[in-house]
């Protein structure tokens, strides 16, 4: 992983604030396009947008600590979501839940320490007639468990070896 | 040339579609046989997806659920010509769950390919849009207001009241926004609408803004939602190079563009003001009302804000006139709504049908029961805030105010179908948990009150003061209806307050059990 510099950021931020320059009101844009192109929202963005923005650092904090979608930490190579809305529930998500914390060895909303899975709650994916779903790089699954999610894994992980917790 | 259809509906997809889509296309390359393979959206039956059709002279014949190492037997035994073979289902379009319906929003979602524009004309696209041009703006939003459209986000506001006050407010810039932030647990119907006739929902939407005098439309999508963002993205820019969209929208002169949005994964931005808030770039915070957005909108403009499903509707009822959708439905009910079965149930998917039919008939005859088989003990309607309504008390026709009536929501039509392994104080708990995850937190009663909420059902769980917690727990319940803003912390009271009262039992387990 590249190491991120403050010149690095500075060249991101400007360029995705010219992008989207003339939109109107435009910093969850520029949020989404920052995070897109640097997998997070590094602290030290948010000073950078609020300038580029004429913005407060009190407006371009609250933004990115509002929604579940800004992550201020780096995330893992995969990013499992699972679904614990009601009609997932009553397929039977909350062992769905259990399970894949218990095979990750994290919690809900952690990063493995080896970096290479995130696992985050959602609720609702779209999918609540073939529940329990999960949604795993962008990629929506249905009627999963924990072996299909395991399977998901490893082929997303291409290999690497996959340490279950004990 | 044979035809042969795979949705590309993200839920078709969440079970195997590509792959059986790309098995398709090598087992006729190997086999040396020509196909046009369309990505179609979904039917809706999504029991039976991956659902494969095949175009034969007797009509699309569909084979389903199909398993992508099936491809090979099934083709092996005659697929490409509709021959039998125990997954082939018969003609589509003459099974119970589709001829039963009335398809309005889903008129053409599975049958064409969702991006063709050419499909879309060929199946009734823009028909709405021409006929609403060719209109005086008073015409077009006289007609629907005597269709009856009412708001299928969930609130039931007539539509056309709504465009009649934009309309009158006098303004240079005005705006439609389309609320796509599908956020209910045990909906999707917008989702399948965006993923499978996207071009329908740029029709409604520039209607409205022809009728209400707008000139930009932004269409509010969740980040959840990567497929229908996909799509609906693709469908804007094919939509521009037809010109249905920019400045001289179908030659007529109007001028009116539409833009995409994501959320940002807050449920909370589903309630309009939140949504417009979010649209500006800012925090969700839910606004007072009034001033209501018709008048003061996005960017403190008149804003028209309607669900994709209301403006879905639009277009073909300005295609076949207003009369023709009133005499639909039921009281004050018109029209057609879709709904969507969903959770432990056997037929899941969606259902568009006129108002007035019942809950019942809906989850049993054409849901099927339980997909586990177990009895059925509750069912969800109207997302997480709509009430649990007990497996004896489904005889409700759907229709807004019988709903009301029943004490229940009919929202958005989302039903979710719960076995008898629920525990329906773990039901009411995850209500308030999931107030306490998605409050905006402007209101005290809604932000705090939920923490409070989960903290005394637990009380009441473990038997601690349980008389004393449950007068509390009510006390707290009549608090959030009255002081919260939005519905988010004023109807969270619905699911915990439902559950107590059918299921009191599940609130005493420790006690019984232990």
């Amino acid at each position: 992983m590249t190491i991120q510099t403050t010149t690095d950021l500075q060249e991101v931020v400007e360029a995705v604030v010219r992008e989207h320059r003339d939109e109107r009101g435009p910093l969850l844009v520029v949020l989404q396009d920052i995070q897109r192109r640097m997998g997070h929202l590094d602290p030290d963005v948010v000073p950078l947008v609020a300038s580029a923005l004429n913005l407060s650092r009190a407006d371009v904090h609250g933004v990115v600590t509002f929604y579940h979608d800004f992550h201020e930490a780096p995330r893992g190579a995969v990013t499992i979501k699972l679904c614990r809305a009601e009609a997932c529930q009553s397929m039977g998500a909350e062992a769905v839940v259990a399970e894949v914390k218990d095979l990750l060895g994290i919690g809900i909303a952690e990063t493995a320490a080896d970096g290479s899975v995130s696992l985050d709650q959602v609720f609702c994916l779209g999918n609540c007639a073939l529940g329990p779903a999960a949604q795993i790089n962008g990629r929506l699954y249905g009627r999963v468990d924990r072996d299909t999610i395991l399977d998901v894994l490893r082929s997303d992980l291409q290999g690497e070896t996959l340490s279950e917790a004990p | 040339m044979i035809t042969v259809y795979v949705p590309c509906d993200s839920a078709a997809l969440s079970i195997g579609a590509d792959e059986v889509a790309m098995a398709i296309e090598c087992e006729a390359a190997l086999l040396g046989l020509e196909i046009d393979l369309v990505r179609n959206g979904t039917r809706g039956m999504l029991w039976l997806e991956p659902l494969v059709e095949v175009a034969t002279p007797a009509g699309r014949i569909g084979y389903g659920p199909v398993r992508p190492e099936a491809v090979a037997d099934l083709i092996a035994a005659g697929l490409l010509d509709g021959a039998d073979h125990e997954l082939n289902l018969g003609v589509v379009d003459e099974l119970p769950w589709m001829r039963d319906q009335q398809r309005l929003c889903l008129a053409r979602v599975g049958i064409t390919d969702p991006l063709s524009p050419e499909d879309y004309v060929a199946n009734g696209g823009n028909a709405g849009l021409r006929r609403a041009l060719s209109m005086p703006p008073a015409d077009v939003i006289a007609e629907v207001t005597e269709s009856g459209l009412r708001g299928r986000g969930g609130a039931g506001f007539p539509a056309g009241i709504k465009w009649k006050t934009v309309a009158d407010t006098e303004d240079d810039l005005k705006f439609v926004c389309c609320n796509a932030d599908e956020g209910d647990s045990g909906t999707f119907a917008d989702r399948i609408v965006m993923e499978g006739d996207p071009f329908s929902l740029l029709e409604g939407m520039t209607i409205a803004g022809y009728a209400v005098g707008a000139s930009e439309g932004y269409i509010y999508l969740r980040s959840e939602y990567p497929d229908a963002a996909a799509t609906t993205g693709q469908a804007i820019e094919t939509a521009r190079e037809q010109g249905w969209l920019g400045d001289d929208v179908l030659g007529s002169g109007f001028k009116f563009d539409i833009h995409l949005r994501l959320g940002g994964g807050a449920y909370i931005c589903g309630e309009e003001t939140s949504m417009l808030e979010s649209l500006e770039g800012k925090r969700g915070m839910v606004r007072a009302k009034p001033p209501i957005p018709a008048i003061t909108g996005l960017f403190g403009r008149p804003t028209v804000v309607n669900n994709v499903l209301t403006l879905t509707s639009v277009g073909a009822i300005l295609a076949d006139g207003g009369q023709g959708y009133a005499a639909l439905g039921l009281d004050r009910s018109r029209g057609t709504q879709v709904f969507q079965l969903a959770g432990n149930i056997k037929h899941g998917g969606v259902f568009e049908s006129a108002f007035g039919i019942s809950l019942e008939k809906l989850v049993n005859e054409y849901g099927g029961g339980t997909l586990s088989g177990r009895p059925l003990r509750t069912v969800q309607v109207g997302g997480p805030l709509g009430q649990y309504i007990p497996a004896d008390g489904l005889d409700i026709p759907t229709d807004y105010e019988a709903f009301a009536a029943a004490g229940a929501m009919l929202g958005h039509g989302g039903i979710v179908v719960f076995d008898d392994t629920v525990n329906m104080a773990s039901m009411a708990r995850f209500a308030m948990e999931f107030c306490v995850a998605e409050s905006c937190g402007k209101c005290t009663p809604c932000r705090v009150g939920s923490v409070r909420g989960v903290e005394t059902i637990d009380k009441i769980v473990a038997g601690v003061d349980r008389d004393r917690n449950l007068t509390l727990l009510n006390d707290l319940c009549d608090l959030m209806v009255d002081g919260s803003l939005c519905a988010m912390g004023g109807l969270t009271p619905n699911p915990v307050r439902s559950a107590l009262q059918h299921f009191p039992e599940d609130f005493s387990t420790l006690e019984a059990g232990q």
